[in-house]
């Protein structure tokens, strides 16, 4: 099999149905257009610029570059829960948690995929880990800024219940146990609804890739399932971490509600 | 005993007064002049400075699920976490014996949450709140949802909890219900508190 190469004209054509999104949004006066034209046009520049950045980043193979490139994609992910999040905490934590969270149960279960189950030579390949990353990361934080979102405001919305259990002398996460098993559930329920879905439904990604540039594809759905596995892992872990993380930094050692650690209060 | 000594709430010179059981403090002043903010640092609710003691017991000392347990606080809004009424007790049993003696049919117990009046809920909240008998009761309007005949129960009610020694401090707007129950009142005025015999 070969790998069809696409021109700059079968990109242009696809575009069209683009332009059928904005005469929708113009017909139905949904204002969309404007931001429609600004996010096409940010993810035309961005997957452009990424593919020349990638190839670039794959010809050094230099330890330093993955390392760096994945440190980055990181960061950006972390403000993207930062900015998913209608309440923020204050100070460090608000762009804190999220990007801690991500830093440990991404890297680890990057890291225990190439490093000890894929095998790559060498194991800091870049077209190994990094793609792995990218999607560990963009399900995990998903999760987590789920999880903080309804962490947060259900804290908001059930205070007097939540101050009442306290004035009662309910201990310190026993008093939020409604609202943080609440936040964790959501922030897990994609990612666990995800795997119903996959193969009959949607045709994963990843998989679908792999298959079009020419893989078996029952090699293709062995990858597929090993990134299911990272991913519901990561996302599950990485939840838990932030959303347990927040609850302990929106209490204290006095056993207090302290919603006034968060942005705007 | 309850020792209050150089206690800050927001906005307010620092608090100091002493209270023995069987007294009944009642808070006055406009809304918004921190009177809930005081029963609320006095229940370690709110992160303040100053001392607190009850008996030999410290605020900063003991356990804060310990303190509120003997230094209740019942807020003017009644909070619920689970389905129904019954579920929130200790000990049901006793909370529809107490009931009665506040006007609340016993089917009440069985209810959702949601399904009671606002009044039903505060004097739902009241027994919840004396259920494990503390020592000192921080109550912030206490029959502000509540008829006349349902306010006078509860408040024949809680002149028996004084006659047992408890101590009360009690958040009111009522001028007649201040008149009846106070033995001490406490009054916020330009920023500062003063405590005198009722």
């Amino acid at each position: 099999m070969s790998y069809i190469s696409l021109s700059y004209w079968d990109l242009a054509l696809a575009a069209i149905l683009i332009l059928a999104n904005g005469l929708i949004s113009l017909w139905f006066r949904l204002g969309l257009e404007k931001s429609l034209l600004i996010n096409t046009v940010r993810m035309l520049v961005q997957l452009s610029l990424i593919g020349f950045v990638l190839k670039f980043i794959f010809a050094q193979t230099s330890p330093l570059w993955t390392i760096g490139w994945a440190v980055l994609m990181i960061l950006v992910a972390g403000r993207e829960v930062m900015a998913r999040l209608t309440t923020r905490m204050q100070g460090w934590w608000g762009y804190g948690i999220g990007t801690t969270t991500m830093f440990f149960v991404s890297s680890f279960t990057t890291l225990l995929a190439v490093g000890v189950i894929i095998g790559p030579d060498p194991w800091y390949a870049p077209r190994y880990i990094l793609p792995i990353l990218g999607m560990v990361l963009g399900n995990t934080l998903s999760g987590i800024s789920l999880g903080l979102e309804t962490l947060i405001t259900t804290l908001k919305r059930e205070r007097s219940s939540v101050e009442a259990r306290i004035a009662l002398g309910h201990k310190r996460f026993l008093a939020i146990d409604e609202p943080l098993r609440q936040a964790l559930k959501t922030g897990m329920m994609p990612i666990i609804n995800a795997m119903a879905a996959s193969g009959i439904v949607s045709l994963p990604g990843m998989m679908t890739g792999q298959i079009m540039a020419g893989a078996d594809p029952v090699e293709a759905t062995k990858y597929q399932i090993l990134i299911m596995f990272l991913i519901a892992g990561a996302t599950a872990s990485g939840t838990l971490l932030a959303v347990v993380g927040s609850a302990y930094r929106l209490t204290d050692d006095r056993g207090r509600l302290r919603l006034d650690r968060l942005e705007g209060s | 005993m309850l020792k209050v000594s150089a206690l800050k709430v927001h906005g307010l010179d620092p608090i100091s007064f002493e209270l023995h059981g069987g007294d009944v403090l009642v808070v006055r002043g406009p809304s918004g002049s921190g009177k809930s903010l005081l029963l609320r640092a006095i229940a370690d609710l709110d992160e303040t400075s100053g001392r607190i003691f009850l008996d030999q017991m410290s605020k900063d000392g003991e356990a804060a699920g310990n303190w509120r347990t003997r230094v209740r606080y019942l807020a003017a809004e009644s909070g619920w976490w689970l389905e129904r009424v019954e579920q929130h007790f200790a000990d049901p049993l006793a909370a529809r014996l107490l009931g009665k003696e506040l006007a609340l049919e016993d089917k009440l117990f069985d209810s959702p949450v949601a399904h009671l009046s606002s009044g039903e809920r505060q004097r739902m909240a009241f027994i919840r709140a004396i259920e494990d008998q503390p020592a000192v009761l921080l109550l912030d309007e206490p029959t502000s949802a509540l008829d006349d005949h349902a306010a006078k129960r509860m408040e024949d009610k809680i002149v028996a909890l004084q006659k047992k020694g408890v101590i009360l401090i009690i958040v009111t707007h009522s001028n007649e219900q201040a008149l009846r129950l106070a033995t001490h009142v406490l009054t916020i005025k330009d920023g500062a508190a003063r405590v005198e015999r009722a």
